[in-house]
């Protein structure tokens, strides 16, 4: 497989997967910081808020101490892998889809909920049908949390080391090319990151807008 | 008189504010209670608490022979329909907006359709089944919230000032049709207002809430005739 070829698809691989999970944490948090009522909301908020502008090299630096052979987490000898890149995406993205989605349900009316609860709606379905309305805030919020991490470049360069064919994503790539002077390549590179960004946000924002033309 | 629901001992906090208080509170069968009050009287707080969507500091309700707290919320709210100041209604179509509690209630689709269809024909707004919720007027979002409601079938129907944001002529006209449904389907009903000609059309019995407590209940035309106190006769503005 060529190599650019090989790049792009890790690149995806990657931020897709932390994407994903970011969306399997962020959600329900988001979600539960939005409707509960419980001691420490107010301080997970917070910190979830201050989550959301993570310095990735900081992220990166935590998820390298951590994962460092002599480290808490370092019998599972992650570092250097796309699997340590995948944890440090997830810390970056999930509080950005978390925090996104506790303003997307509370910009909804709040007698929303009463109005499903007398429906007869159970909380399950109530959060379904909750979520159903936010719908266009909460895309948008997953489009923010991808793209917080394929562009991502500081905390993939430190724990996954942009190994050739093993860690190299398109921003380490680019970072590499241009420290080699290879400007070229690294403008090149750098087009098919923009329009990987824009299909996969193109793809997301026609399923956010579906429906809405009238 | 056959009780129906019959509300005992009641107390309800919002905040540390005690909010409302009931000794006892009966409708018959098919009978439709309005509960008038000014603003901040505690009527809503009535509804929601009927509604279990607020808790009661003490108290129980009775519905249909059986105690609230013998089942959960959840299972007693499916017992109820619920329509409100605002339609609140889905982002979606008219036709979905009905049938979104016969979903949550796993009814299956043949059915759904059937009082679906049933509903929308009897609230005259078959014609806009396909129509997206966000298109509609003020009276047809009200049609399609309380085809909503009573397509349930519910034992209980809990109106909370449906009509307060329409304008005359649609009020005039959606008050006539909720009187007949109910007429004609025995709905038992519970309708806050605080607009006493309103009250004064569609109910069999009529409560009077001032300061967190019930002042009167009785017929509308015996309120009328024999306010039992002052302050109610105040209200009334007799």
């Amino acid at each position: 497989m060529p190599e650019l070829l090989q790049i792009t698809l890790l690149s995806l691989q990657i931020s897709g997967l932390a994407t994903g999970l970011s969306l399997l944490i962020g959600l329900p948090l988001g979600t539960l910081l939005a409707l509960g009522k419980f001691p420490g909301r107010a301080v997970i908020l917070s910190l979830v808020n201050t989550g959301m502008g993570l310095p990735p090299v900081v992220v990166g630096l935590f998820v390298a101490i951590m994962l460092w052979r002599s480290g808490p987490l370092g019998e599972l000898r992650l570092i250097y892998t796309p699997a340590a890149i995948i944890l440090a995406q997830v810390i970056i993205a999930f509080p950005v889809i978390a925090g996104l989605t506790t303003s997307a349900l509370q910009a909804l009316d709040p007698r929303l909920r009463l109005q499903l609860l007398g429906l007869g709606a159970s909380t399950p379905q109530m959060v379904w049908m909750l979520w159903r309305e936010a719908r266009l805030p909460l895309l948008a919020a997953l489009m923010a949390g991808f793209g917080s991490v394929i562009s991502e470049v500081g905390a993939s360069m430190m724990v996954g080391g942009n190994i050739r064919y093993q860690t190299r994503v398109l921003t380490t790539a680019i970072v590499l090319e241009t420290g080699k002077g290879n400007f070229d390549l690294a403008i090149g590179l750098g087009v098919l990151l923009l329009t990987i960004t824009f299909l996969v946000n193109w793809a997301l924002t026609a399923l956010q807008q579906r429906g809405r033309k009238e | 008189m056959s009780e129906f629901l019959k509300l005992t001992d009641w107390r309800v906090r919002r905040g540390k504010r005690l909010a409302l208080t009931v000794e006892s509170l009966q409708l018959e069968a098919g009978g439709v209670l309005a509960v008038a009050g000014p603003n901040g009287a505690g009527k809503s707080t009535l509804l929601m608490a009927l509604a279990r969507l607020i808790p009661l500091e003490r108290g129980e309700i009775w519905l249909n022979g059986r105690p609230a707290c013998a089942e959960s919320a959840l299972r007693y709210r499916r017992r109820l329909g619920l329509v409100m100041q605002s339609p609140l209604l889905f982002d979606t179509s008219v036709y979905e907006n009905v049938a979104c509690g016969l979903r949550f209630r796993g009814l299956p689709e043949k059915e759904i359709r059937s009082r679906v269809e049933k509903w929308l024909e009897r609230l005259k707004i078959f014609p806009l089944a396909k129509r997206r919720a966000a298109e509609l007027s003020g009276g047809e979002g009200q049609r399609v919230s309380l085809a909503r409601a009573l397509a349930l079938e519910p034992e209980l129907l809990l109106l909370d000032e449906p009509f307060s944001a329409l304008d005359a002529p649609t009020r005039a006209h959606l008050l006539d049709d909720l009187r007949r449904l109910l007429a004609e389907t025995g709905t038992t009903t519970l309708f806050v207002t605080h607009d006493l000609e309103e009250a004064r059309q569609i109910a069999t019995r009529l409560a009077i809430i001032l300061g967190g407590r019930l002042a009167q209940v009785d017929a509308p035309e015996q309120i009328f005739s024999q306010p039992v106190s002052q302050e109610v006769r105040a209200f009334l503005g007799i």
